[in-house]
């Protein structure tokens, strides 16, 4: 295991930040991004073939957001509408991975 | 690589190479991870770790978003148990199979990393002194081993 498995869970939970109030209304065109967050279980590998089928990205794209996600705590791994976030982070969290949506901000 | 569980082969498909006797271990993980995911208490951190909430700061949010995707994720997840149930004595796999067992050997592994609280700096010494969070600890530790040899093959 050691320095193959993604960790830090527990020091990586998302923080509160301010949302200016009535955001909907104002920017209602605020893109949504998907974050994944560290876990001291999932596999180096196995999160860069989970990026690599998913997102279709290239090798060393997927083993870059990787490693921020192990190092860095979290990554964005994509970008959108709100939508197509949500199906994203659906199928992240059905490969096991640590997921969530929010709005860029 | 010779040696290695598991092999992408010439043929088209995976070879396996895996002893009789972890094949044995592996056909005890179906009925376990089917019996949590189906009877399991949805307040389980567990389950919670395999359906976590989908927006990162609002809990309403989840809840709603978590009812509406929990039945697709439960179908896919039931799903790759039976495959790799059906499999577990093959020599040969299709990609879709061996796709299916890496599924439900993550699967597994989320619910022994959960159950164990491992670390990345987890050793065995750490689980010594009770026999079954020892034989939980190695099994997590031989499926992790496993899986890499699964995205190996997969990614080659």
């Amino acid at each position: 295991m050691g320095a193959r498995t993604l960790t830090g869970m527990a020091q990586t939970a998302p923080v509160e930040t301010e949302r200016p109030v009535g955001e909907e209304d104002v920017a209602p065109d605020v893109p949504w991004i998907v974050i994944v967050w560290n876990d001291p279980i999932n596999l180096m590998s196995y999160v860069v073939y989970v990026f690599q089928k998913l997102f279709g990205y290239p090798r060393d794209k997927a083993t870059r957001l990787m490693l921020d996600v192990h190092q860095k705590g979290r990554a964005v791994v994509n970008s959108g509408p709100r939508e197509r976030c949500e199906f994203d982070v659906s199928r992240l969290h059905a490969h096991g991975l640590w997921a969530t949506l929010q709005k860029d901000r | 690589m010779p040696g290695a569980p598991i092999k992408r082969s010439r043929r088209g498909g995976f070879d396996l190479r895996i002893p009789a006797r972890e094949r044995d271990v592996l056909a005890t993980l179906p009925d376990m991870l089917r019996a949590l995911l189906v009877d399991g208490d949805a307040k389980d951190p567990v389950l919670q770790r395999l359906y976590p909430n989908a927006f990162t700061d609002d809990e309403e949010a989840s809840t709603e978003f978590r009812e509406i995707v929990h039945d697709d994720l439960l179908e896919q997840r039931l799903a790759a148990i039976d495959t790799m149930e059906r499999t577990l004595r093959s020599e040969h796999l299709t990609e879709d199979e061996l796709i299916a067992w890496l599924a439900a050997l993550n699967d597994v592994r989320l619910v022994l990393g959960v159950r164990l609280a491992v670390t990345e700096e987890a050793t065995p010494a750490d689980f010594a002194g009770d026999p079954e969070t020892e034989g939980a600890f190695e099994l997590y530790r031989y499926l992790s081993f496993l899986e890499e040899y699964v995205v190996k093959a997969l990614s080659s």
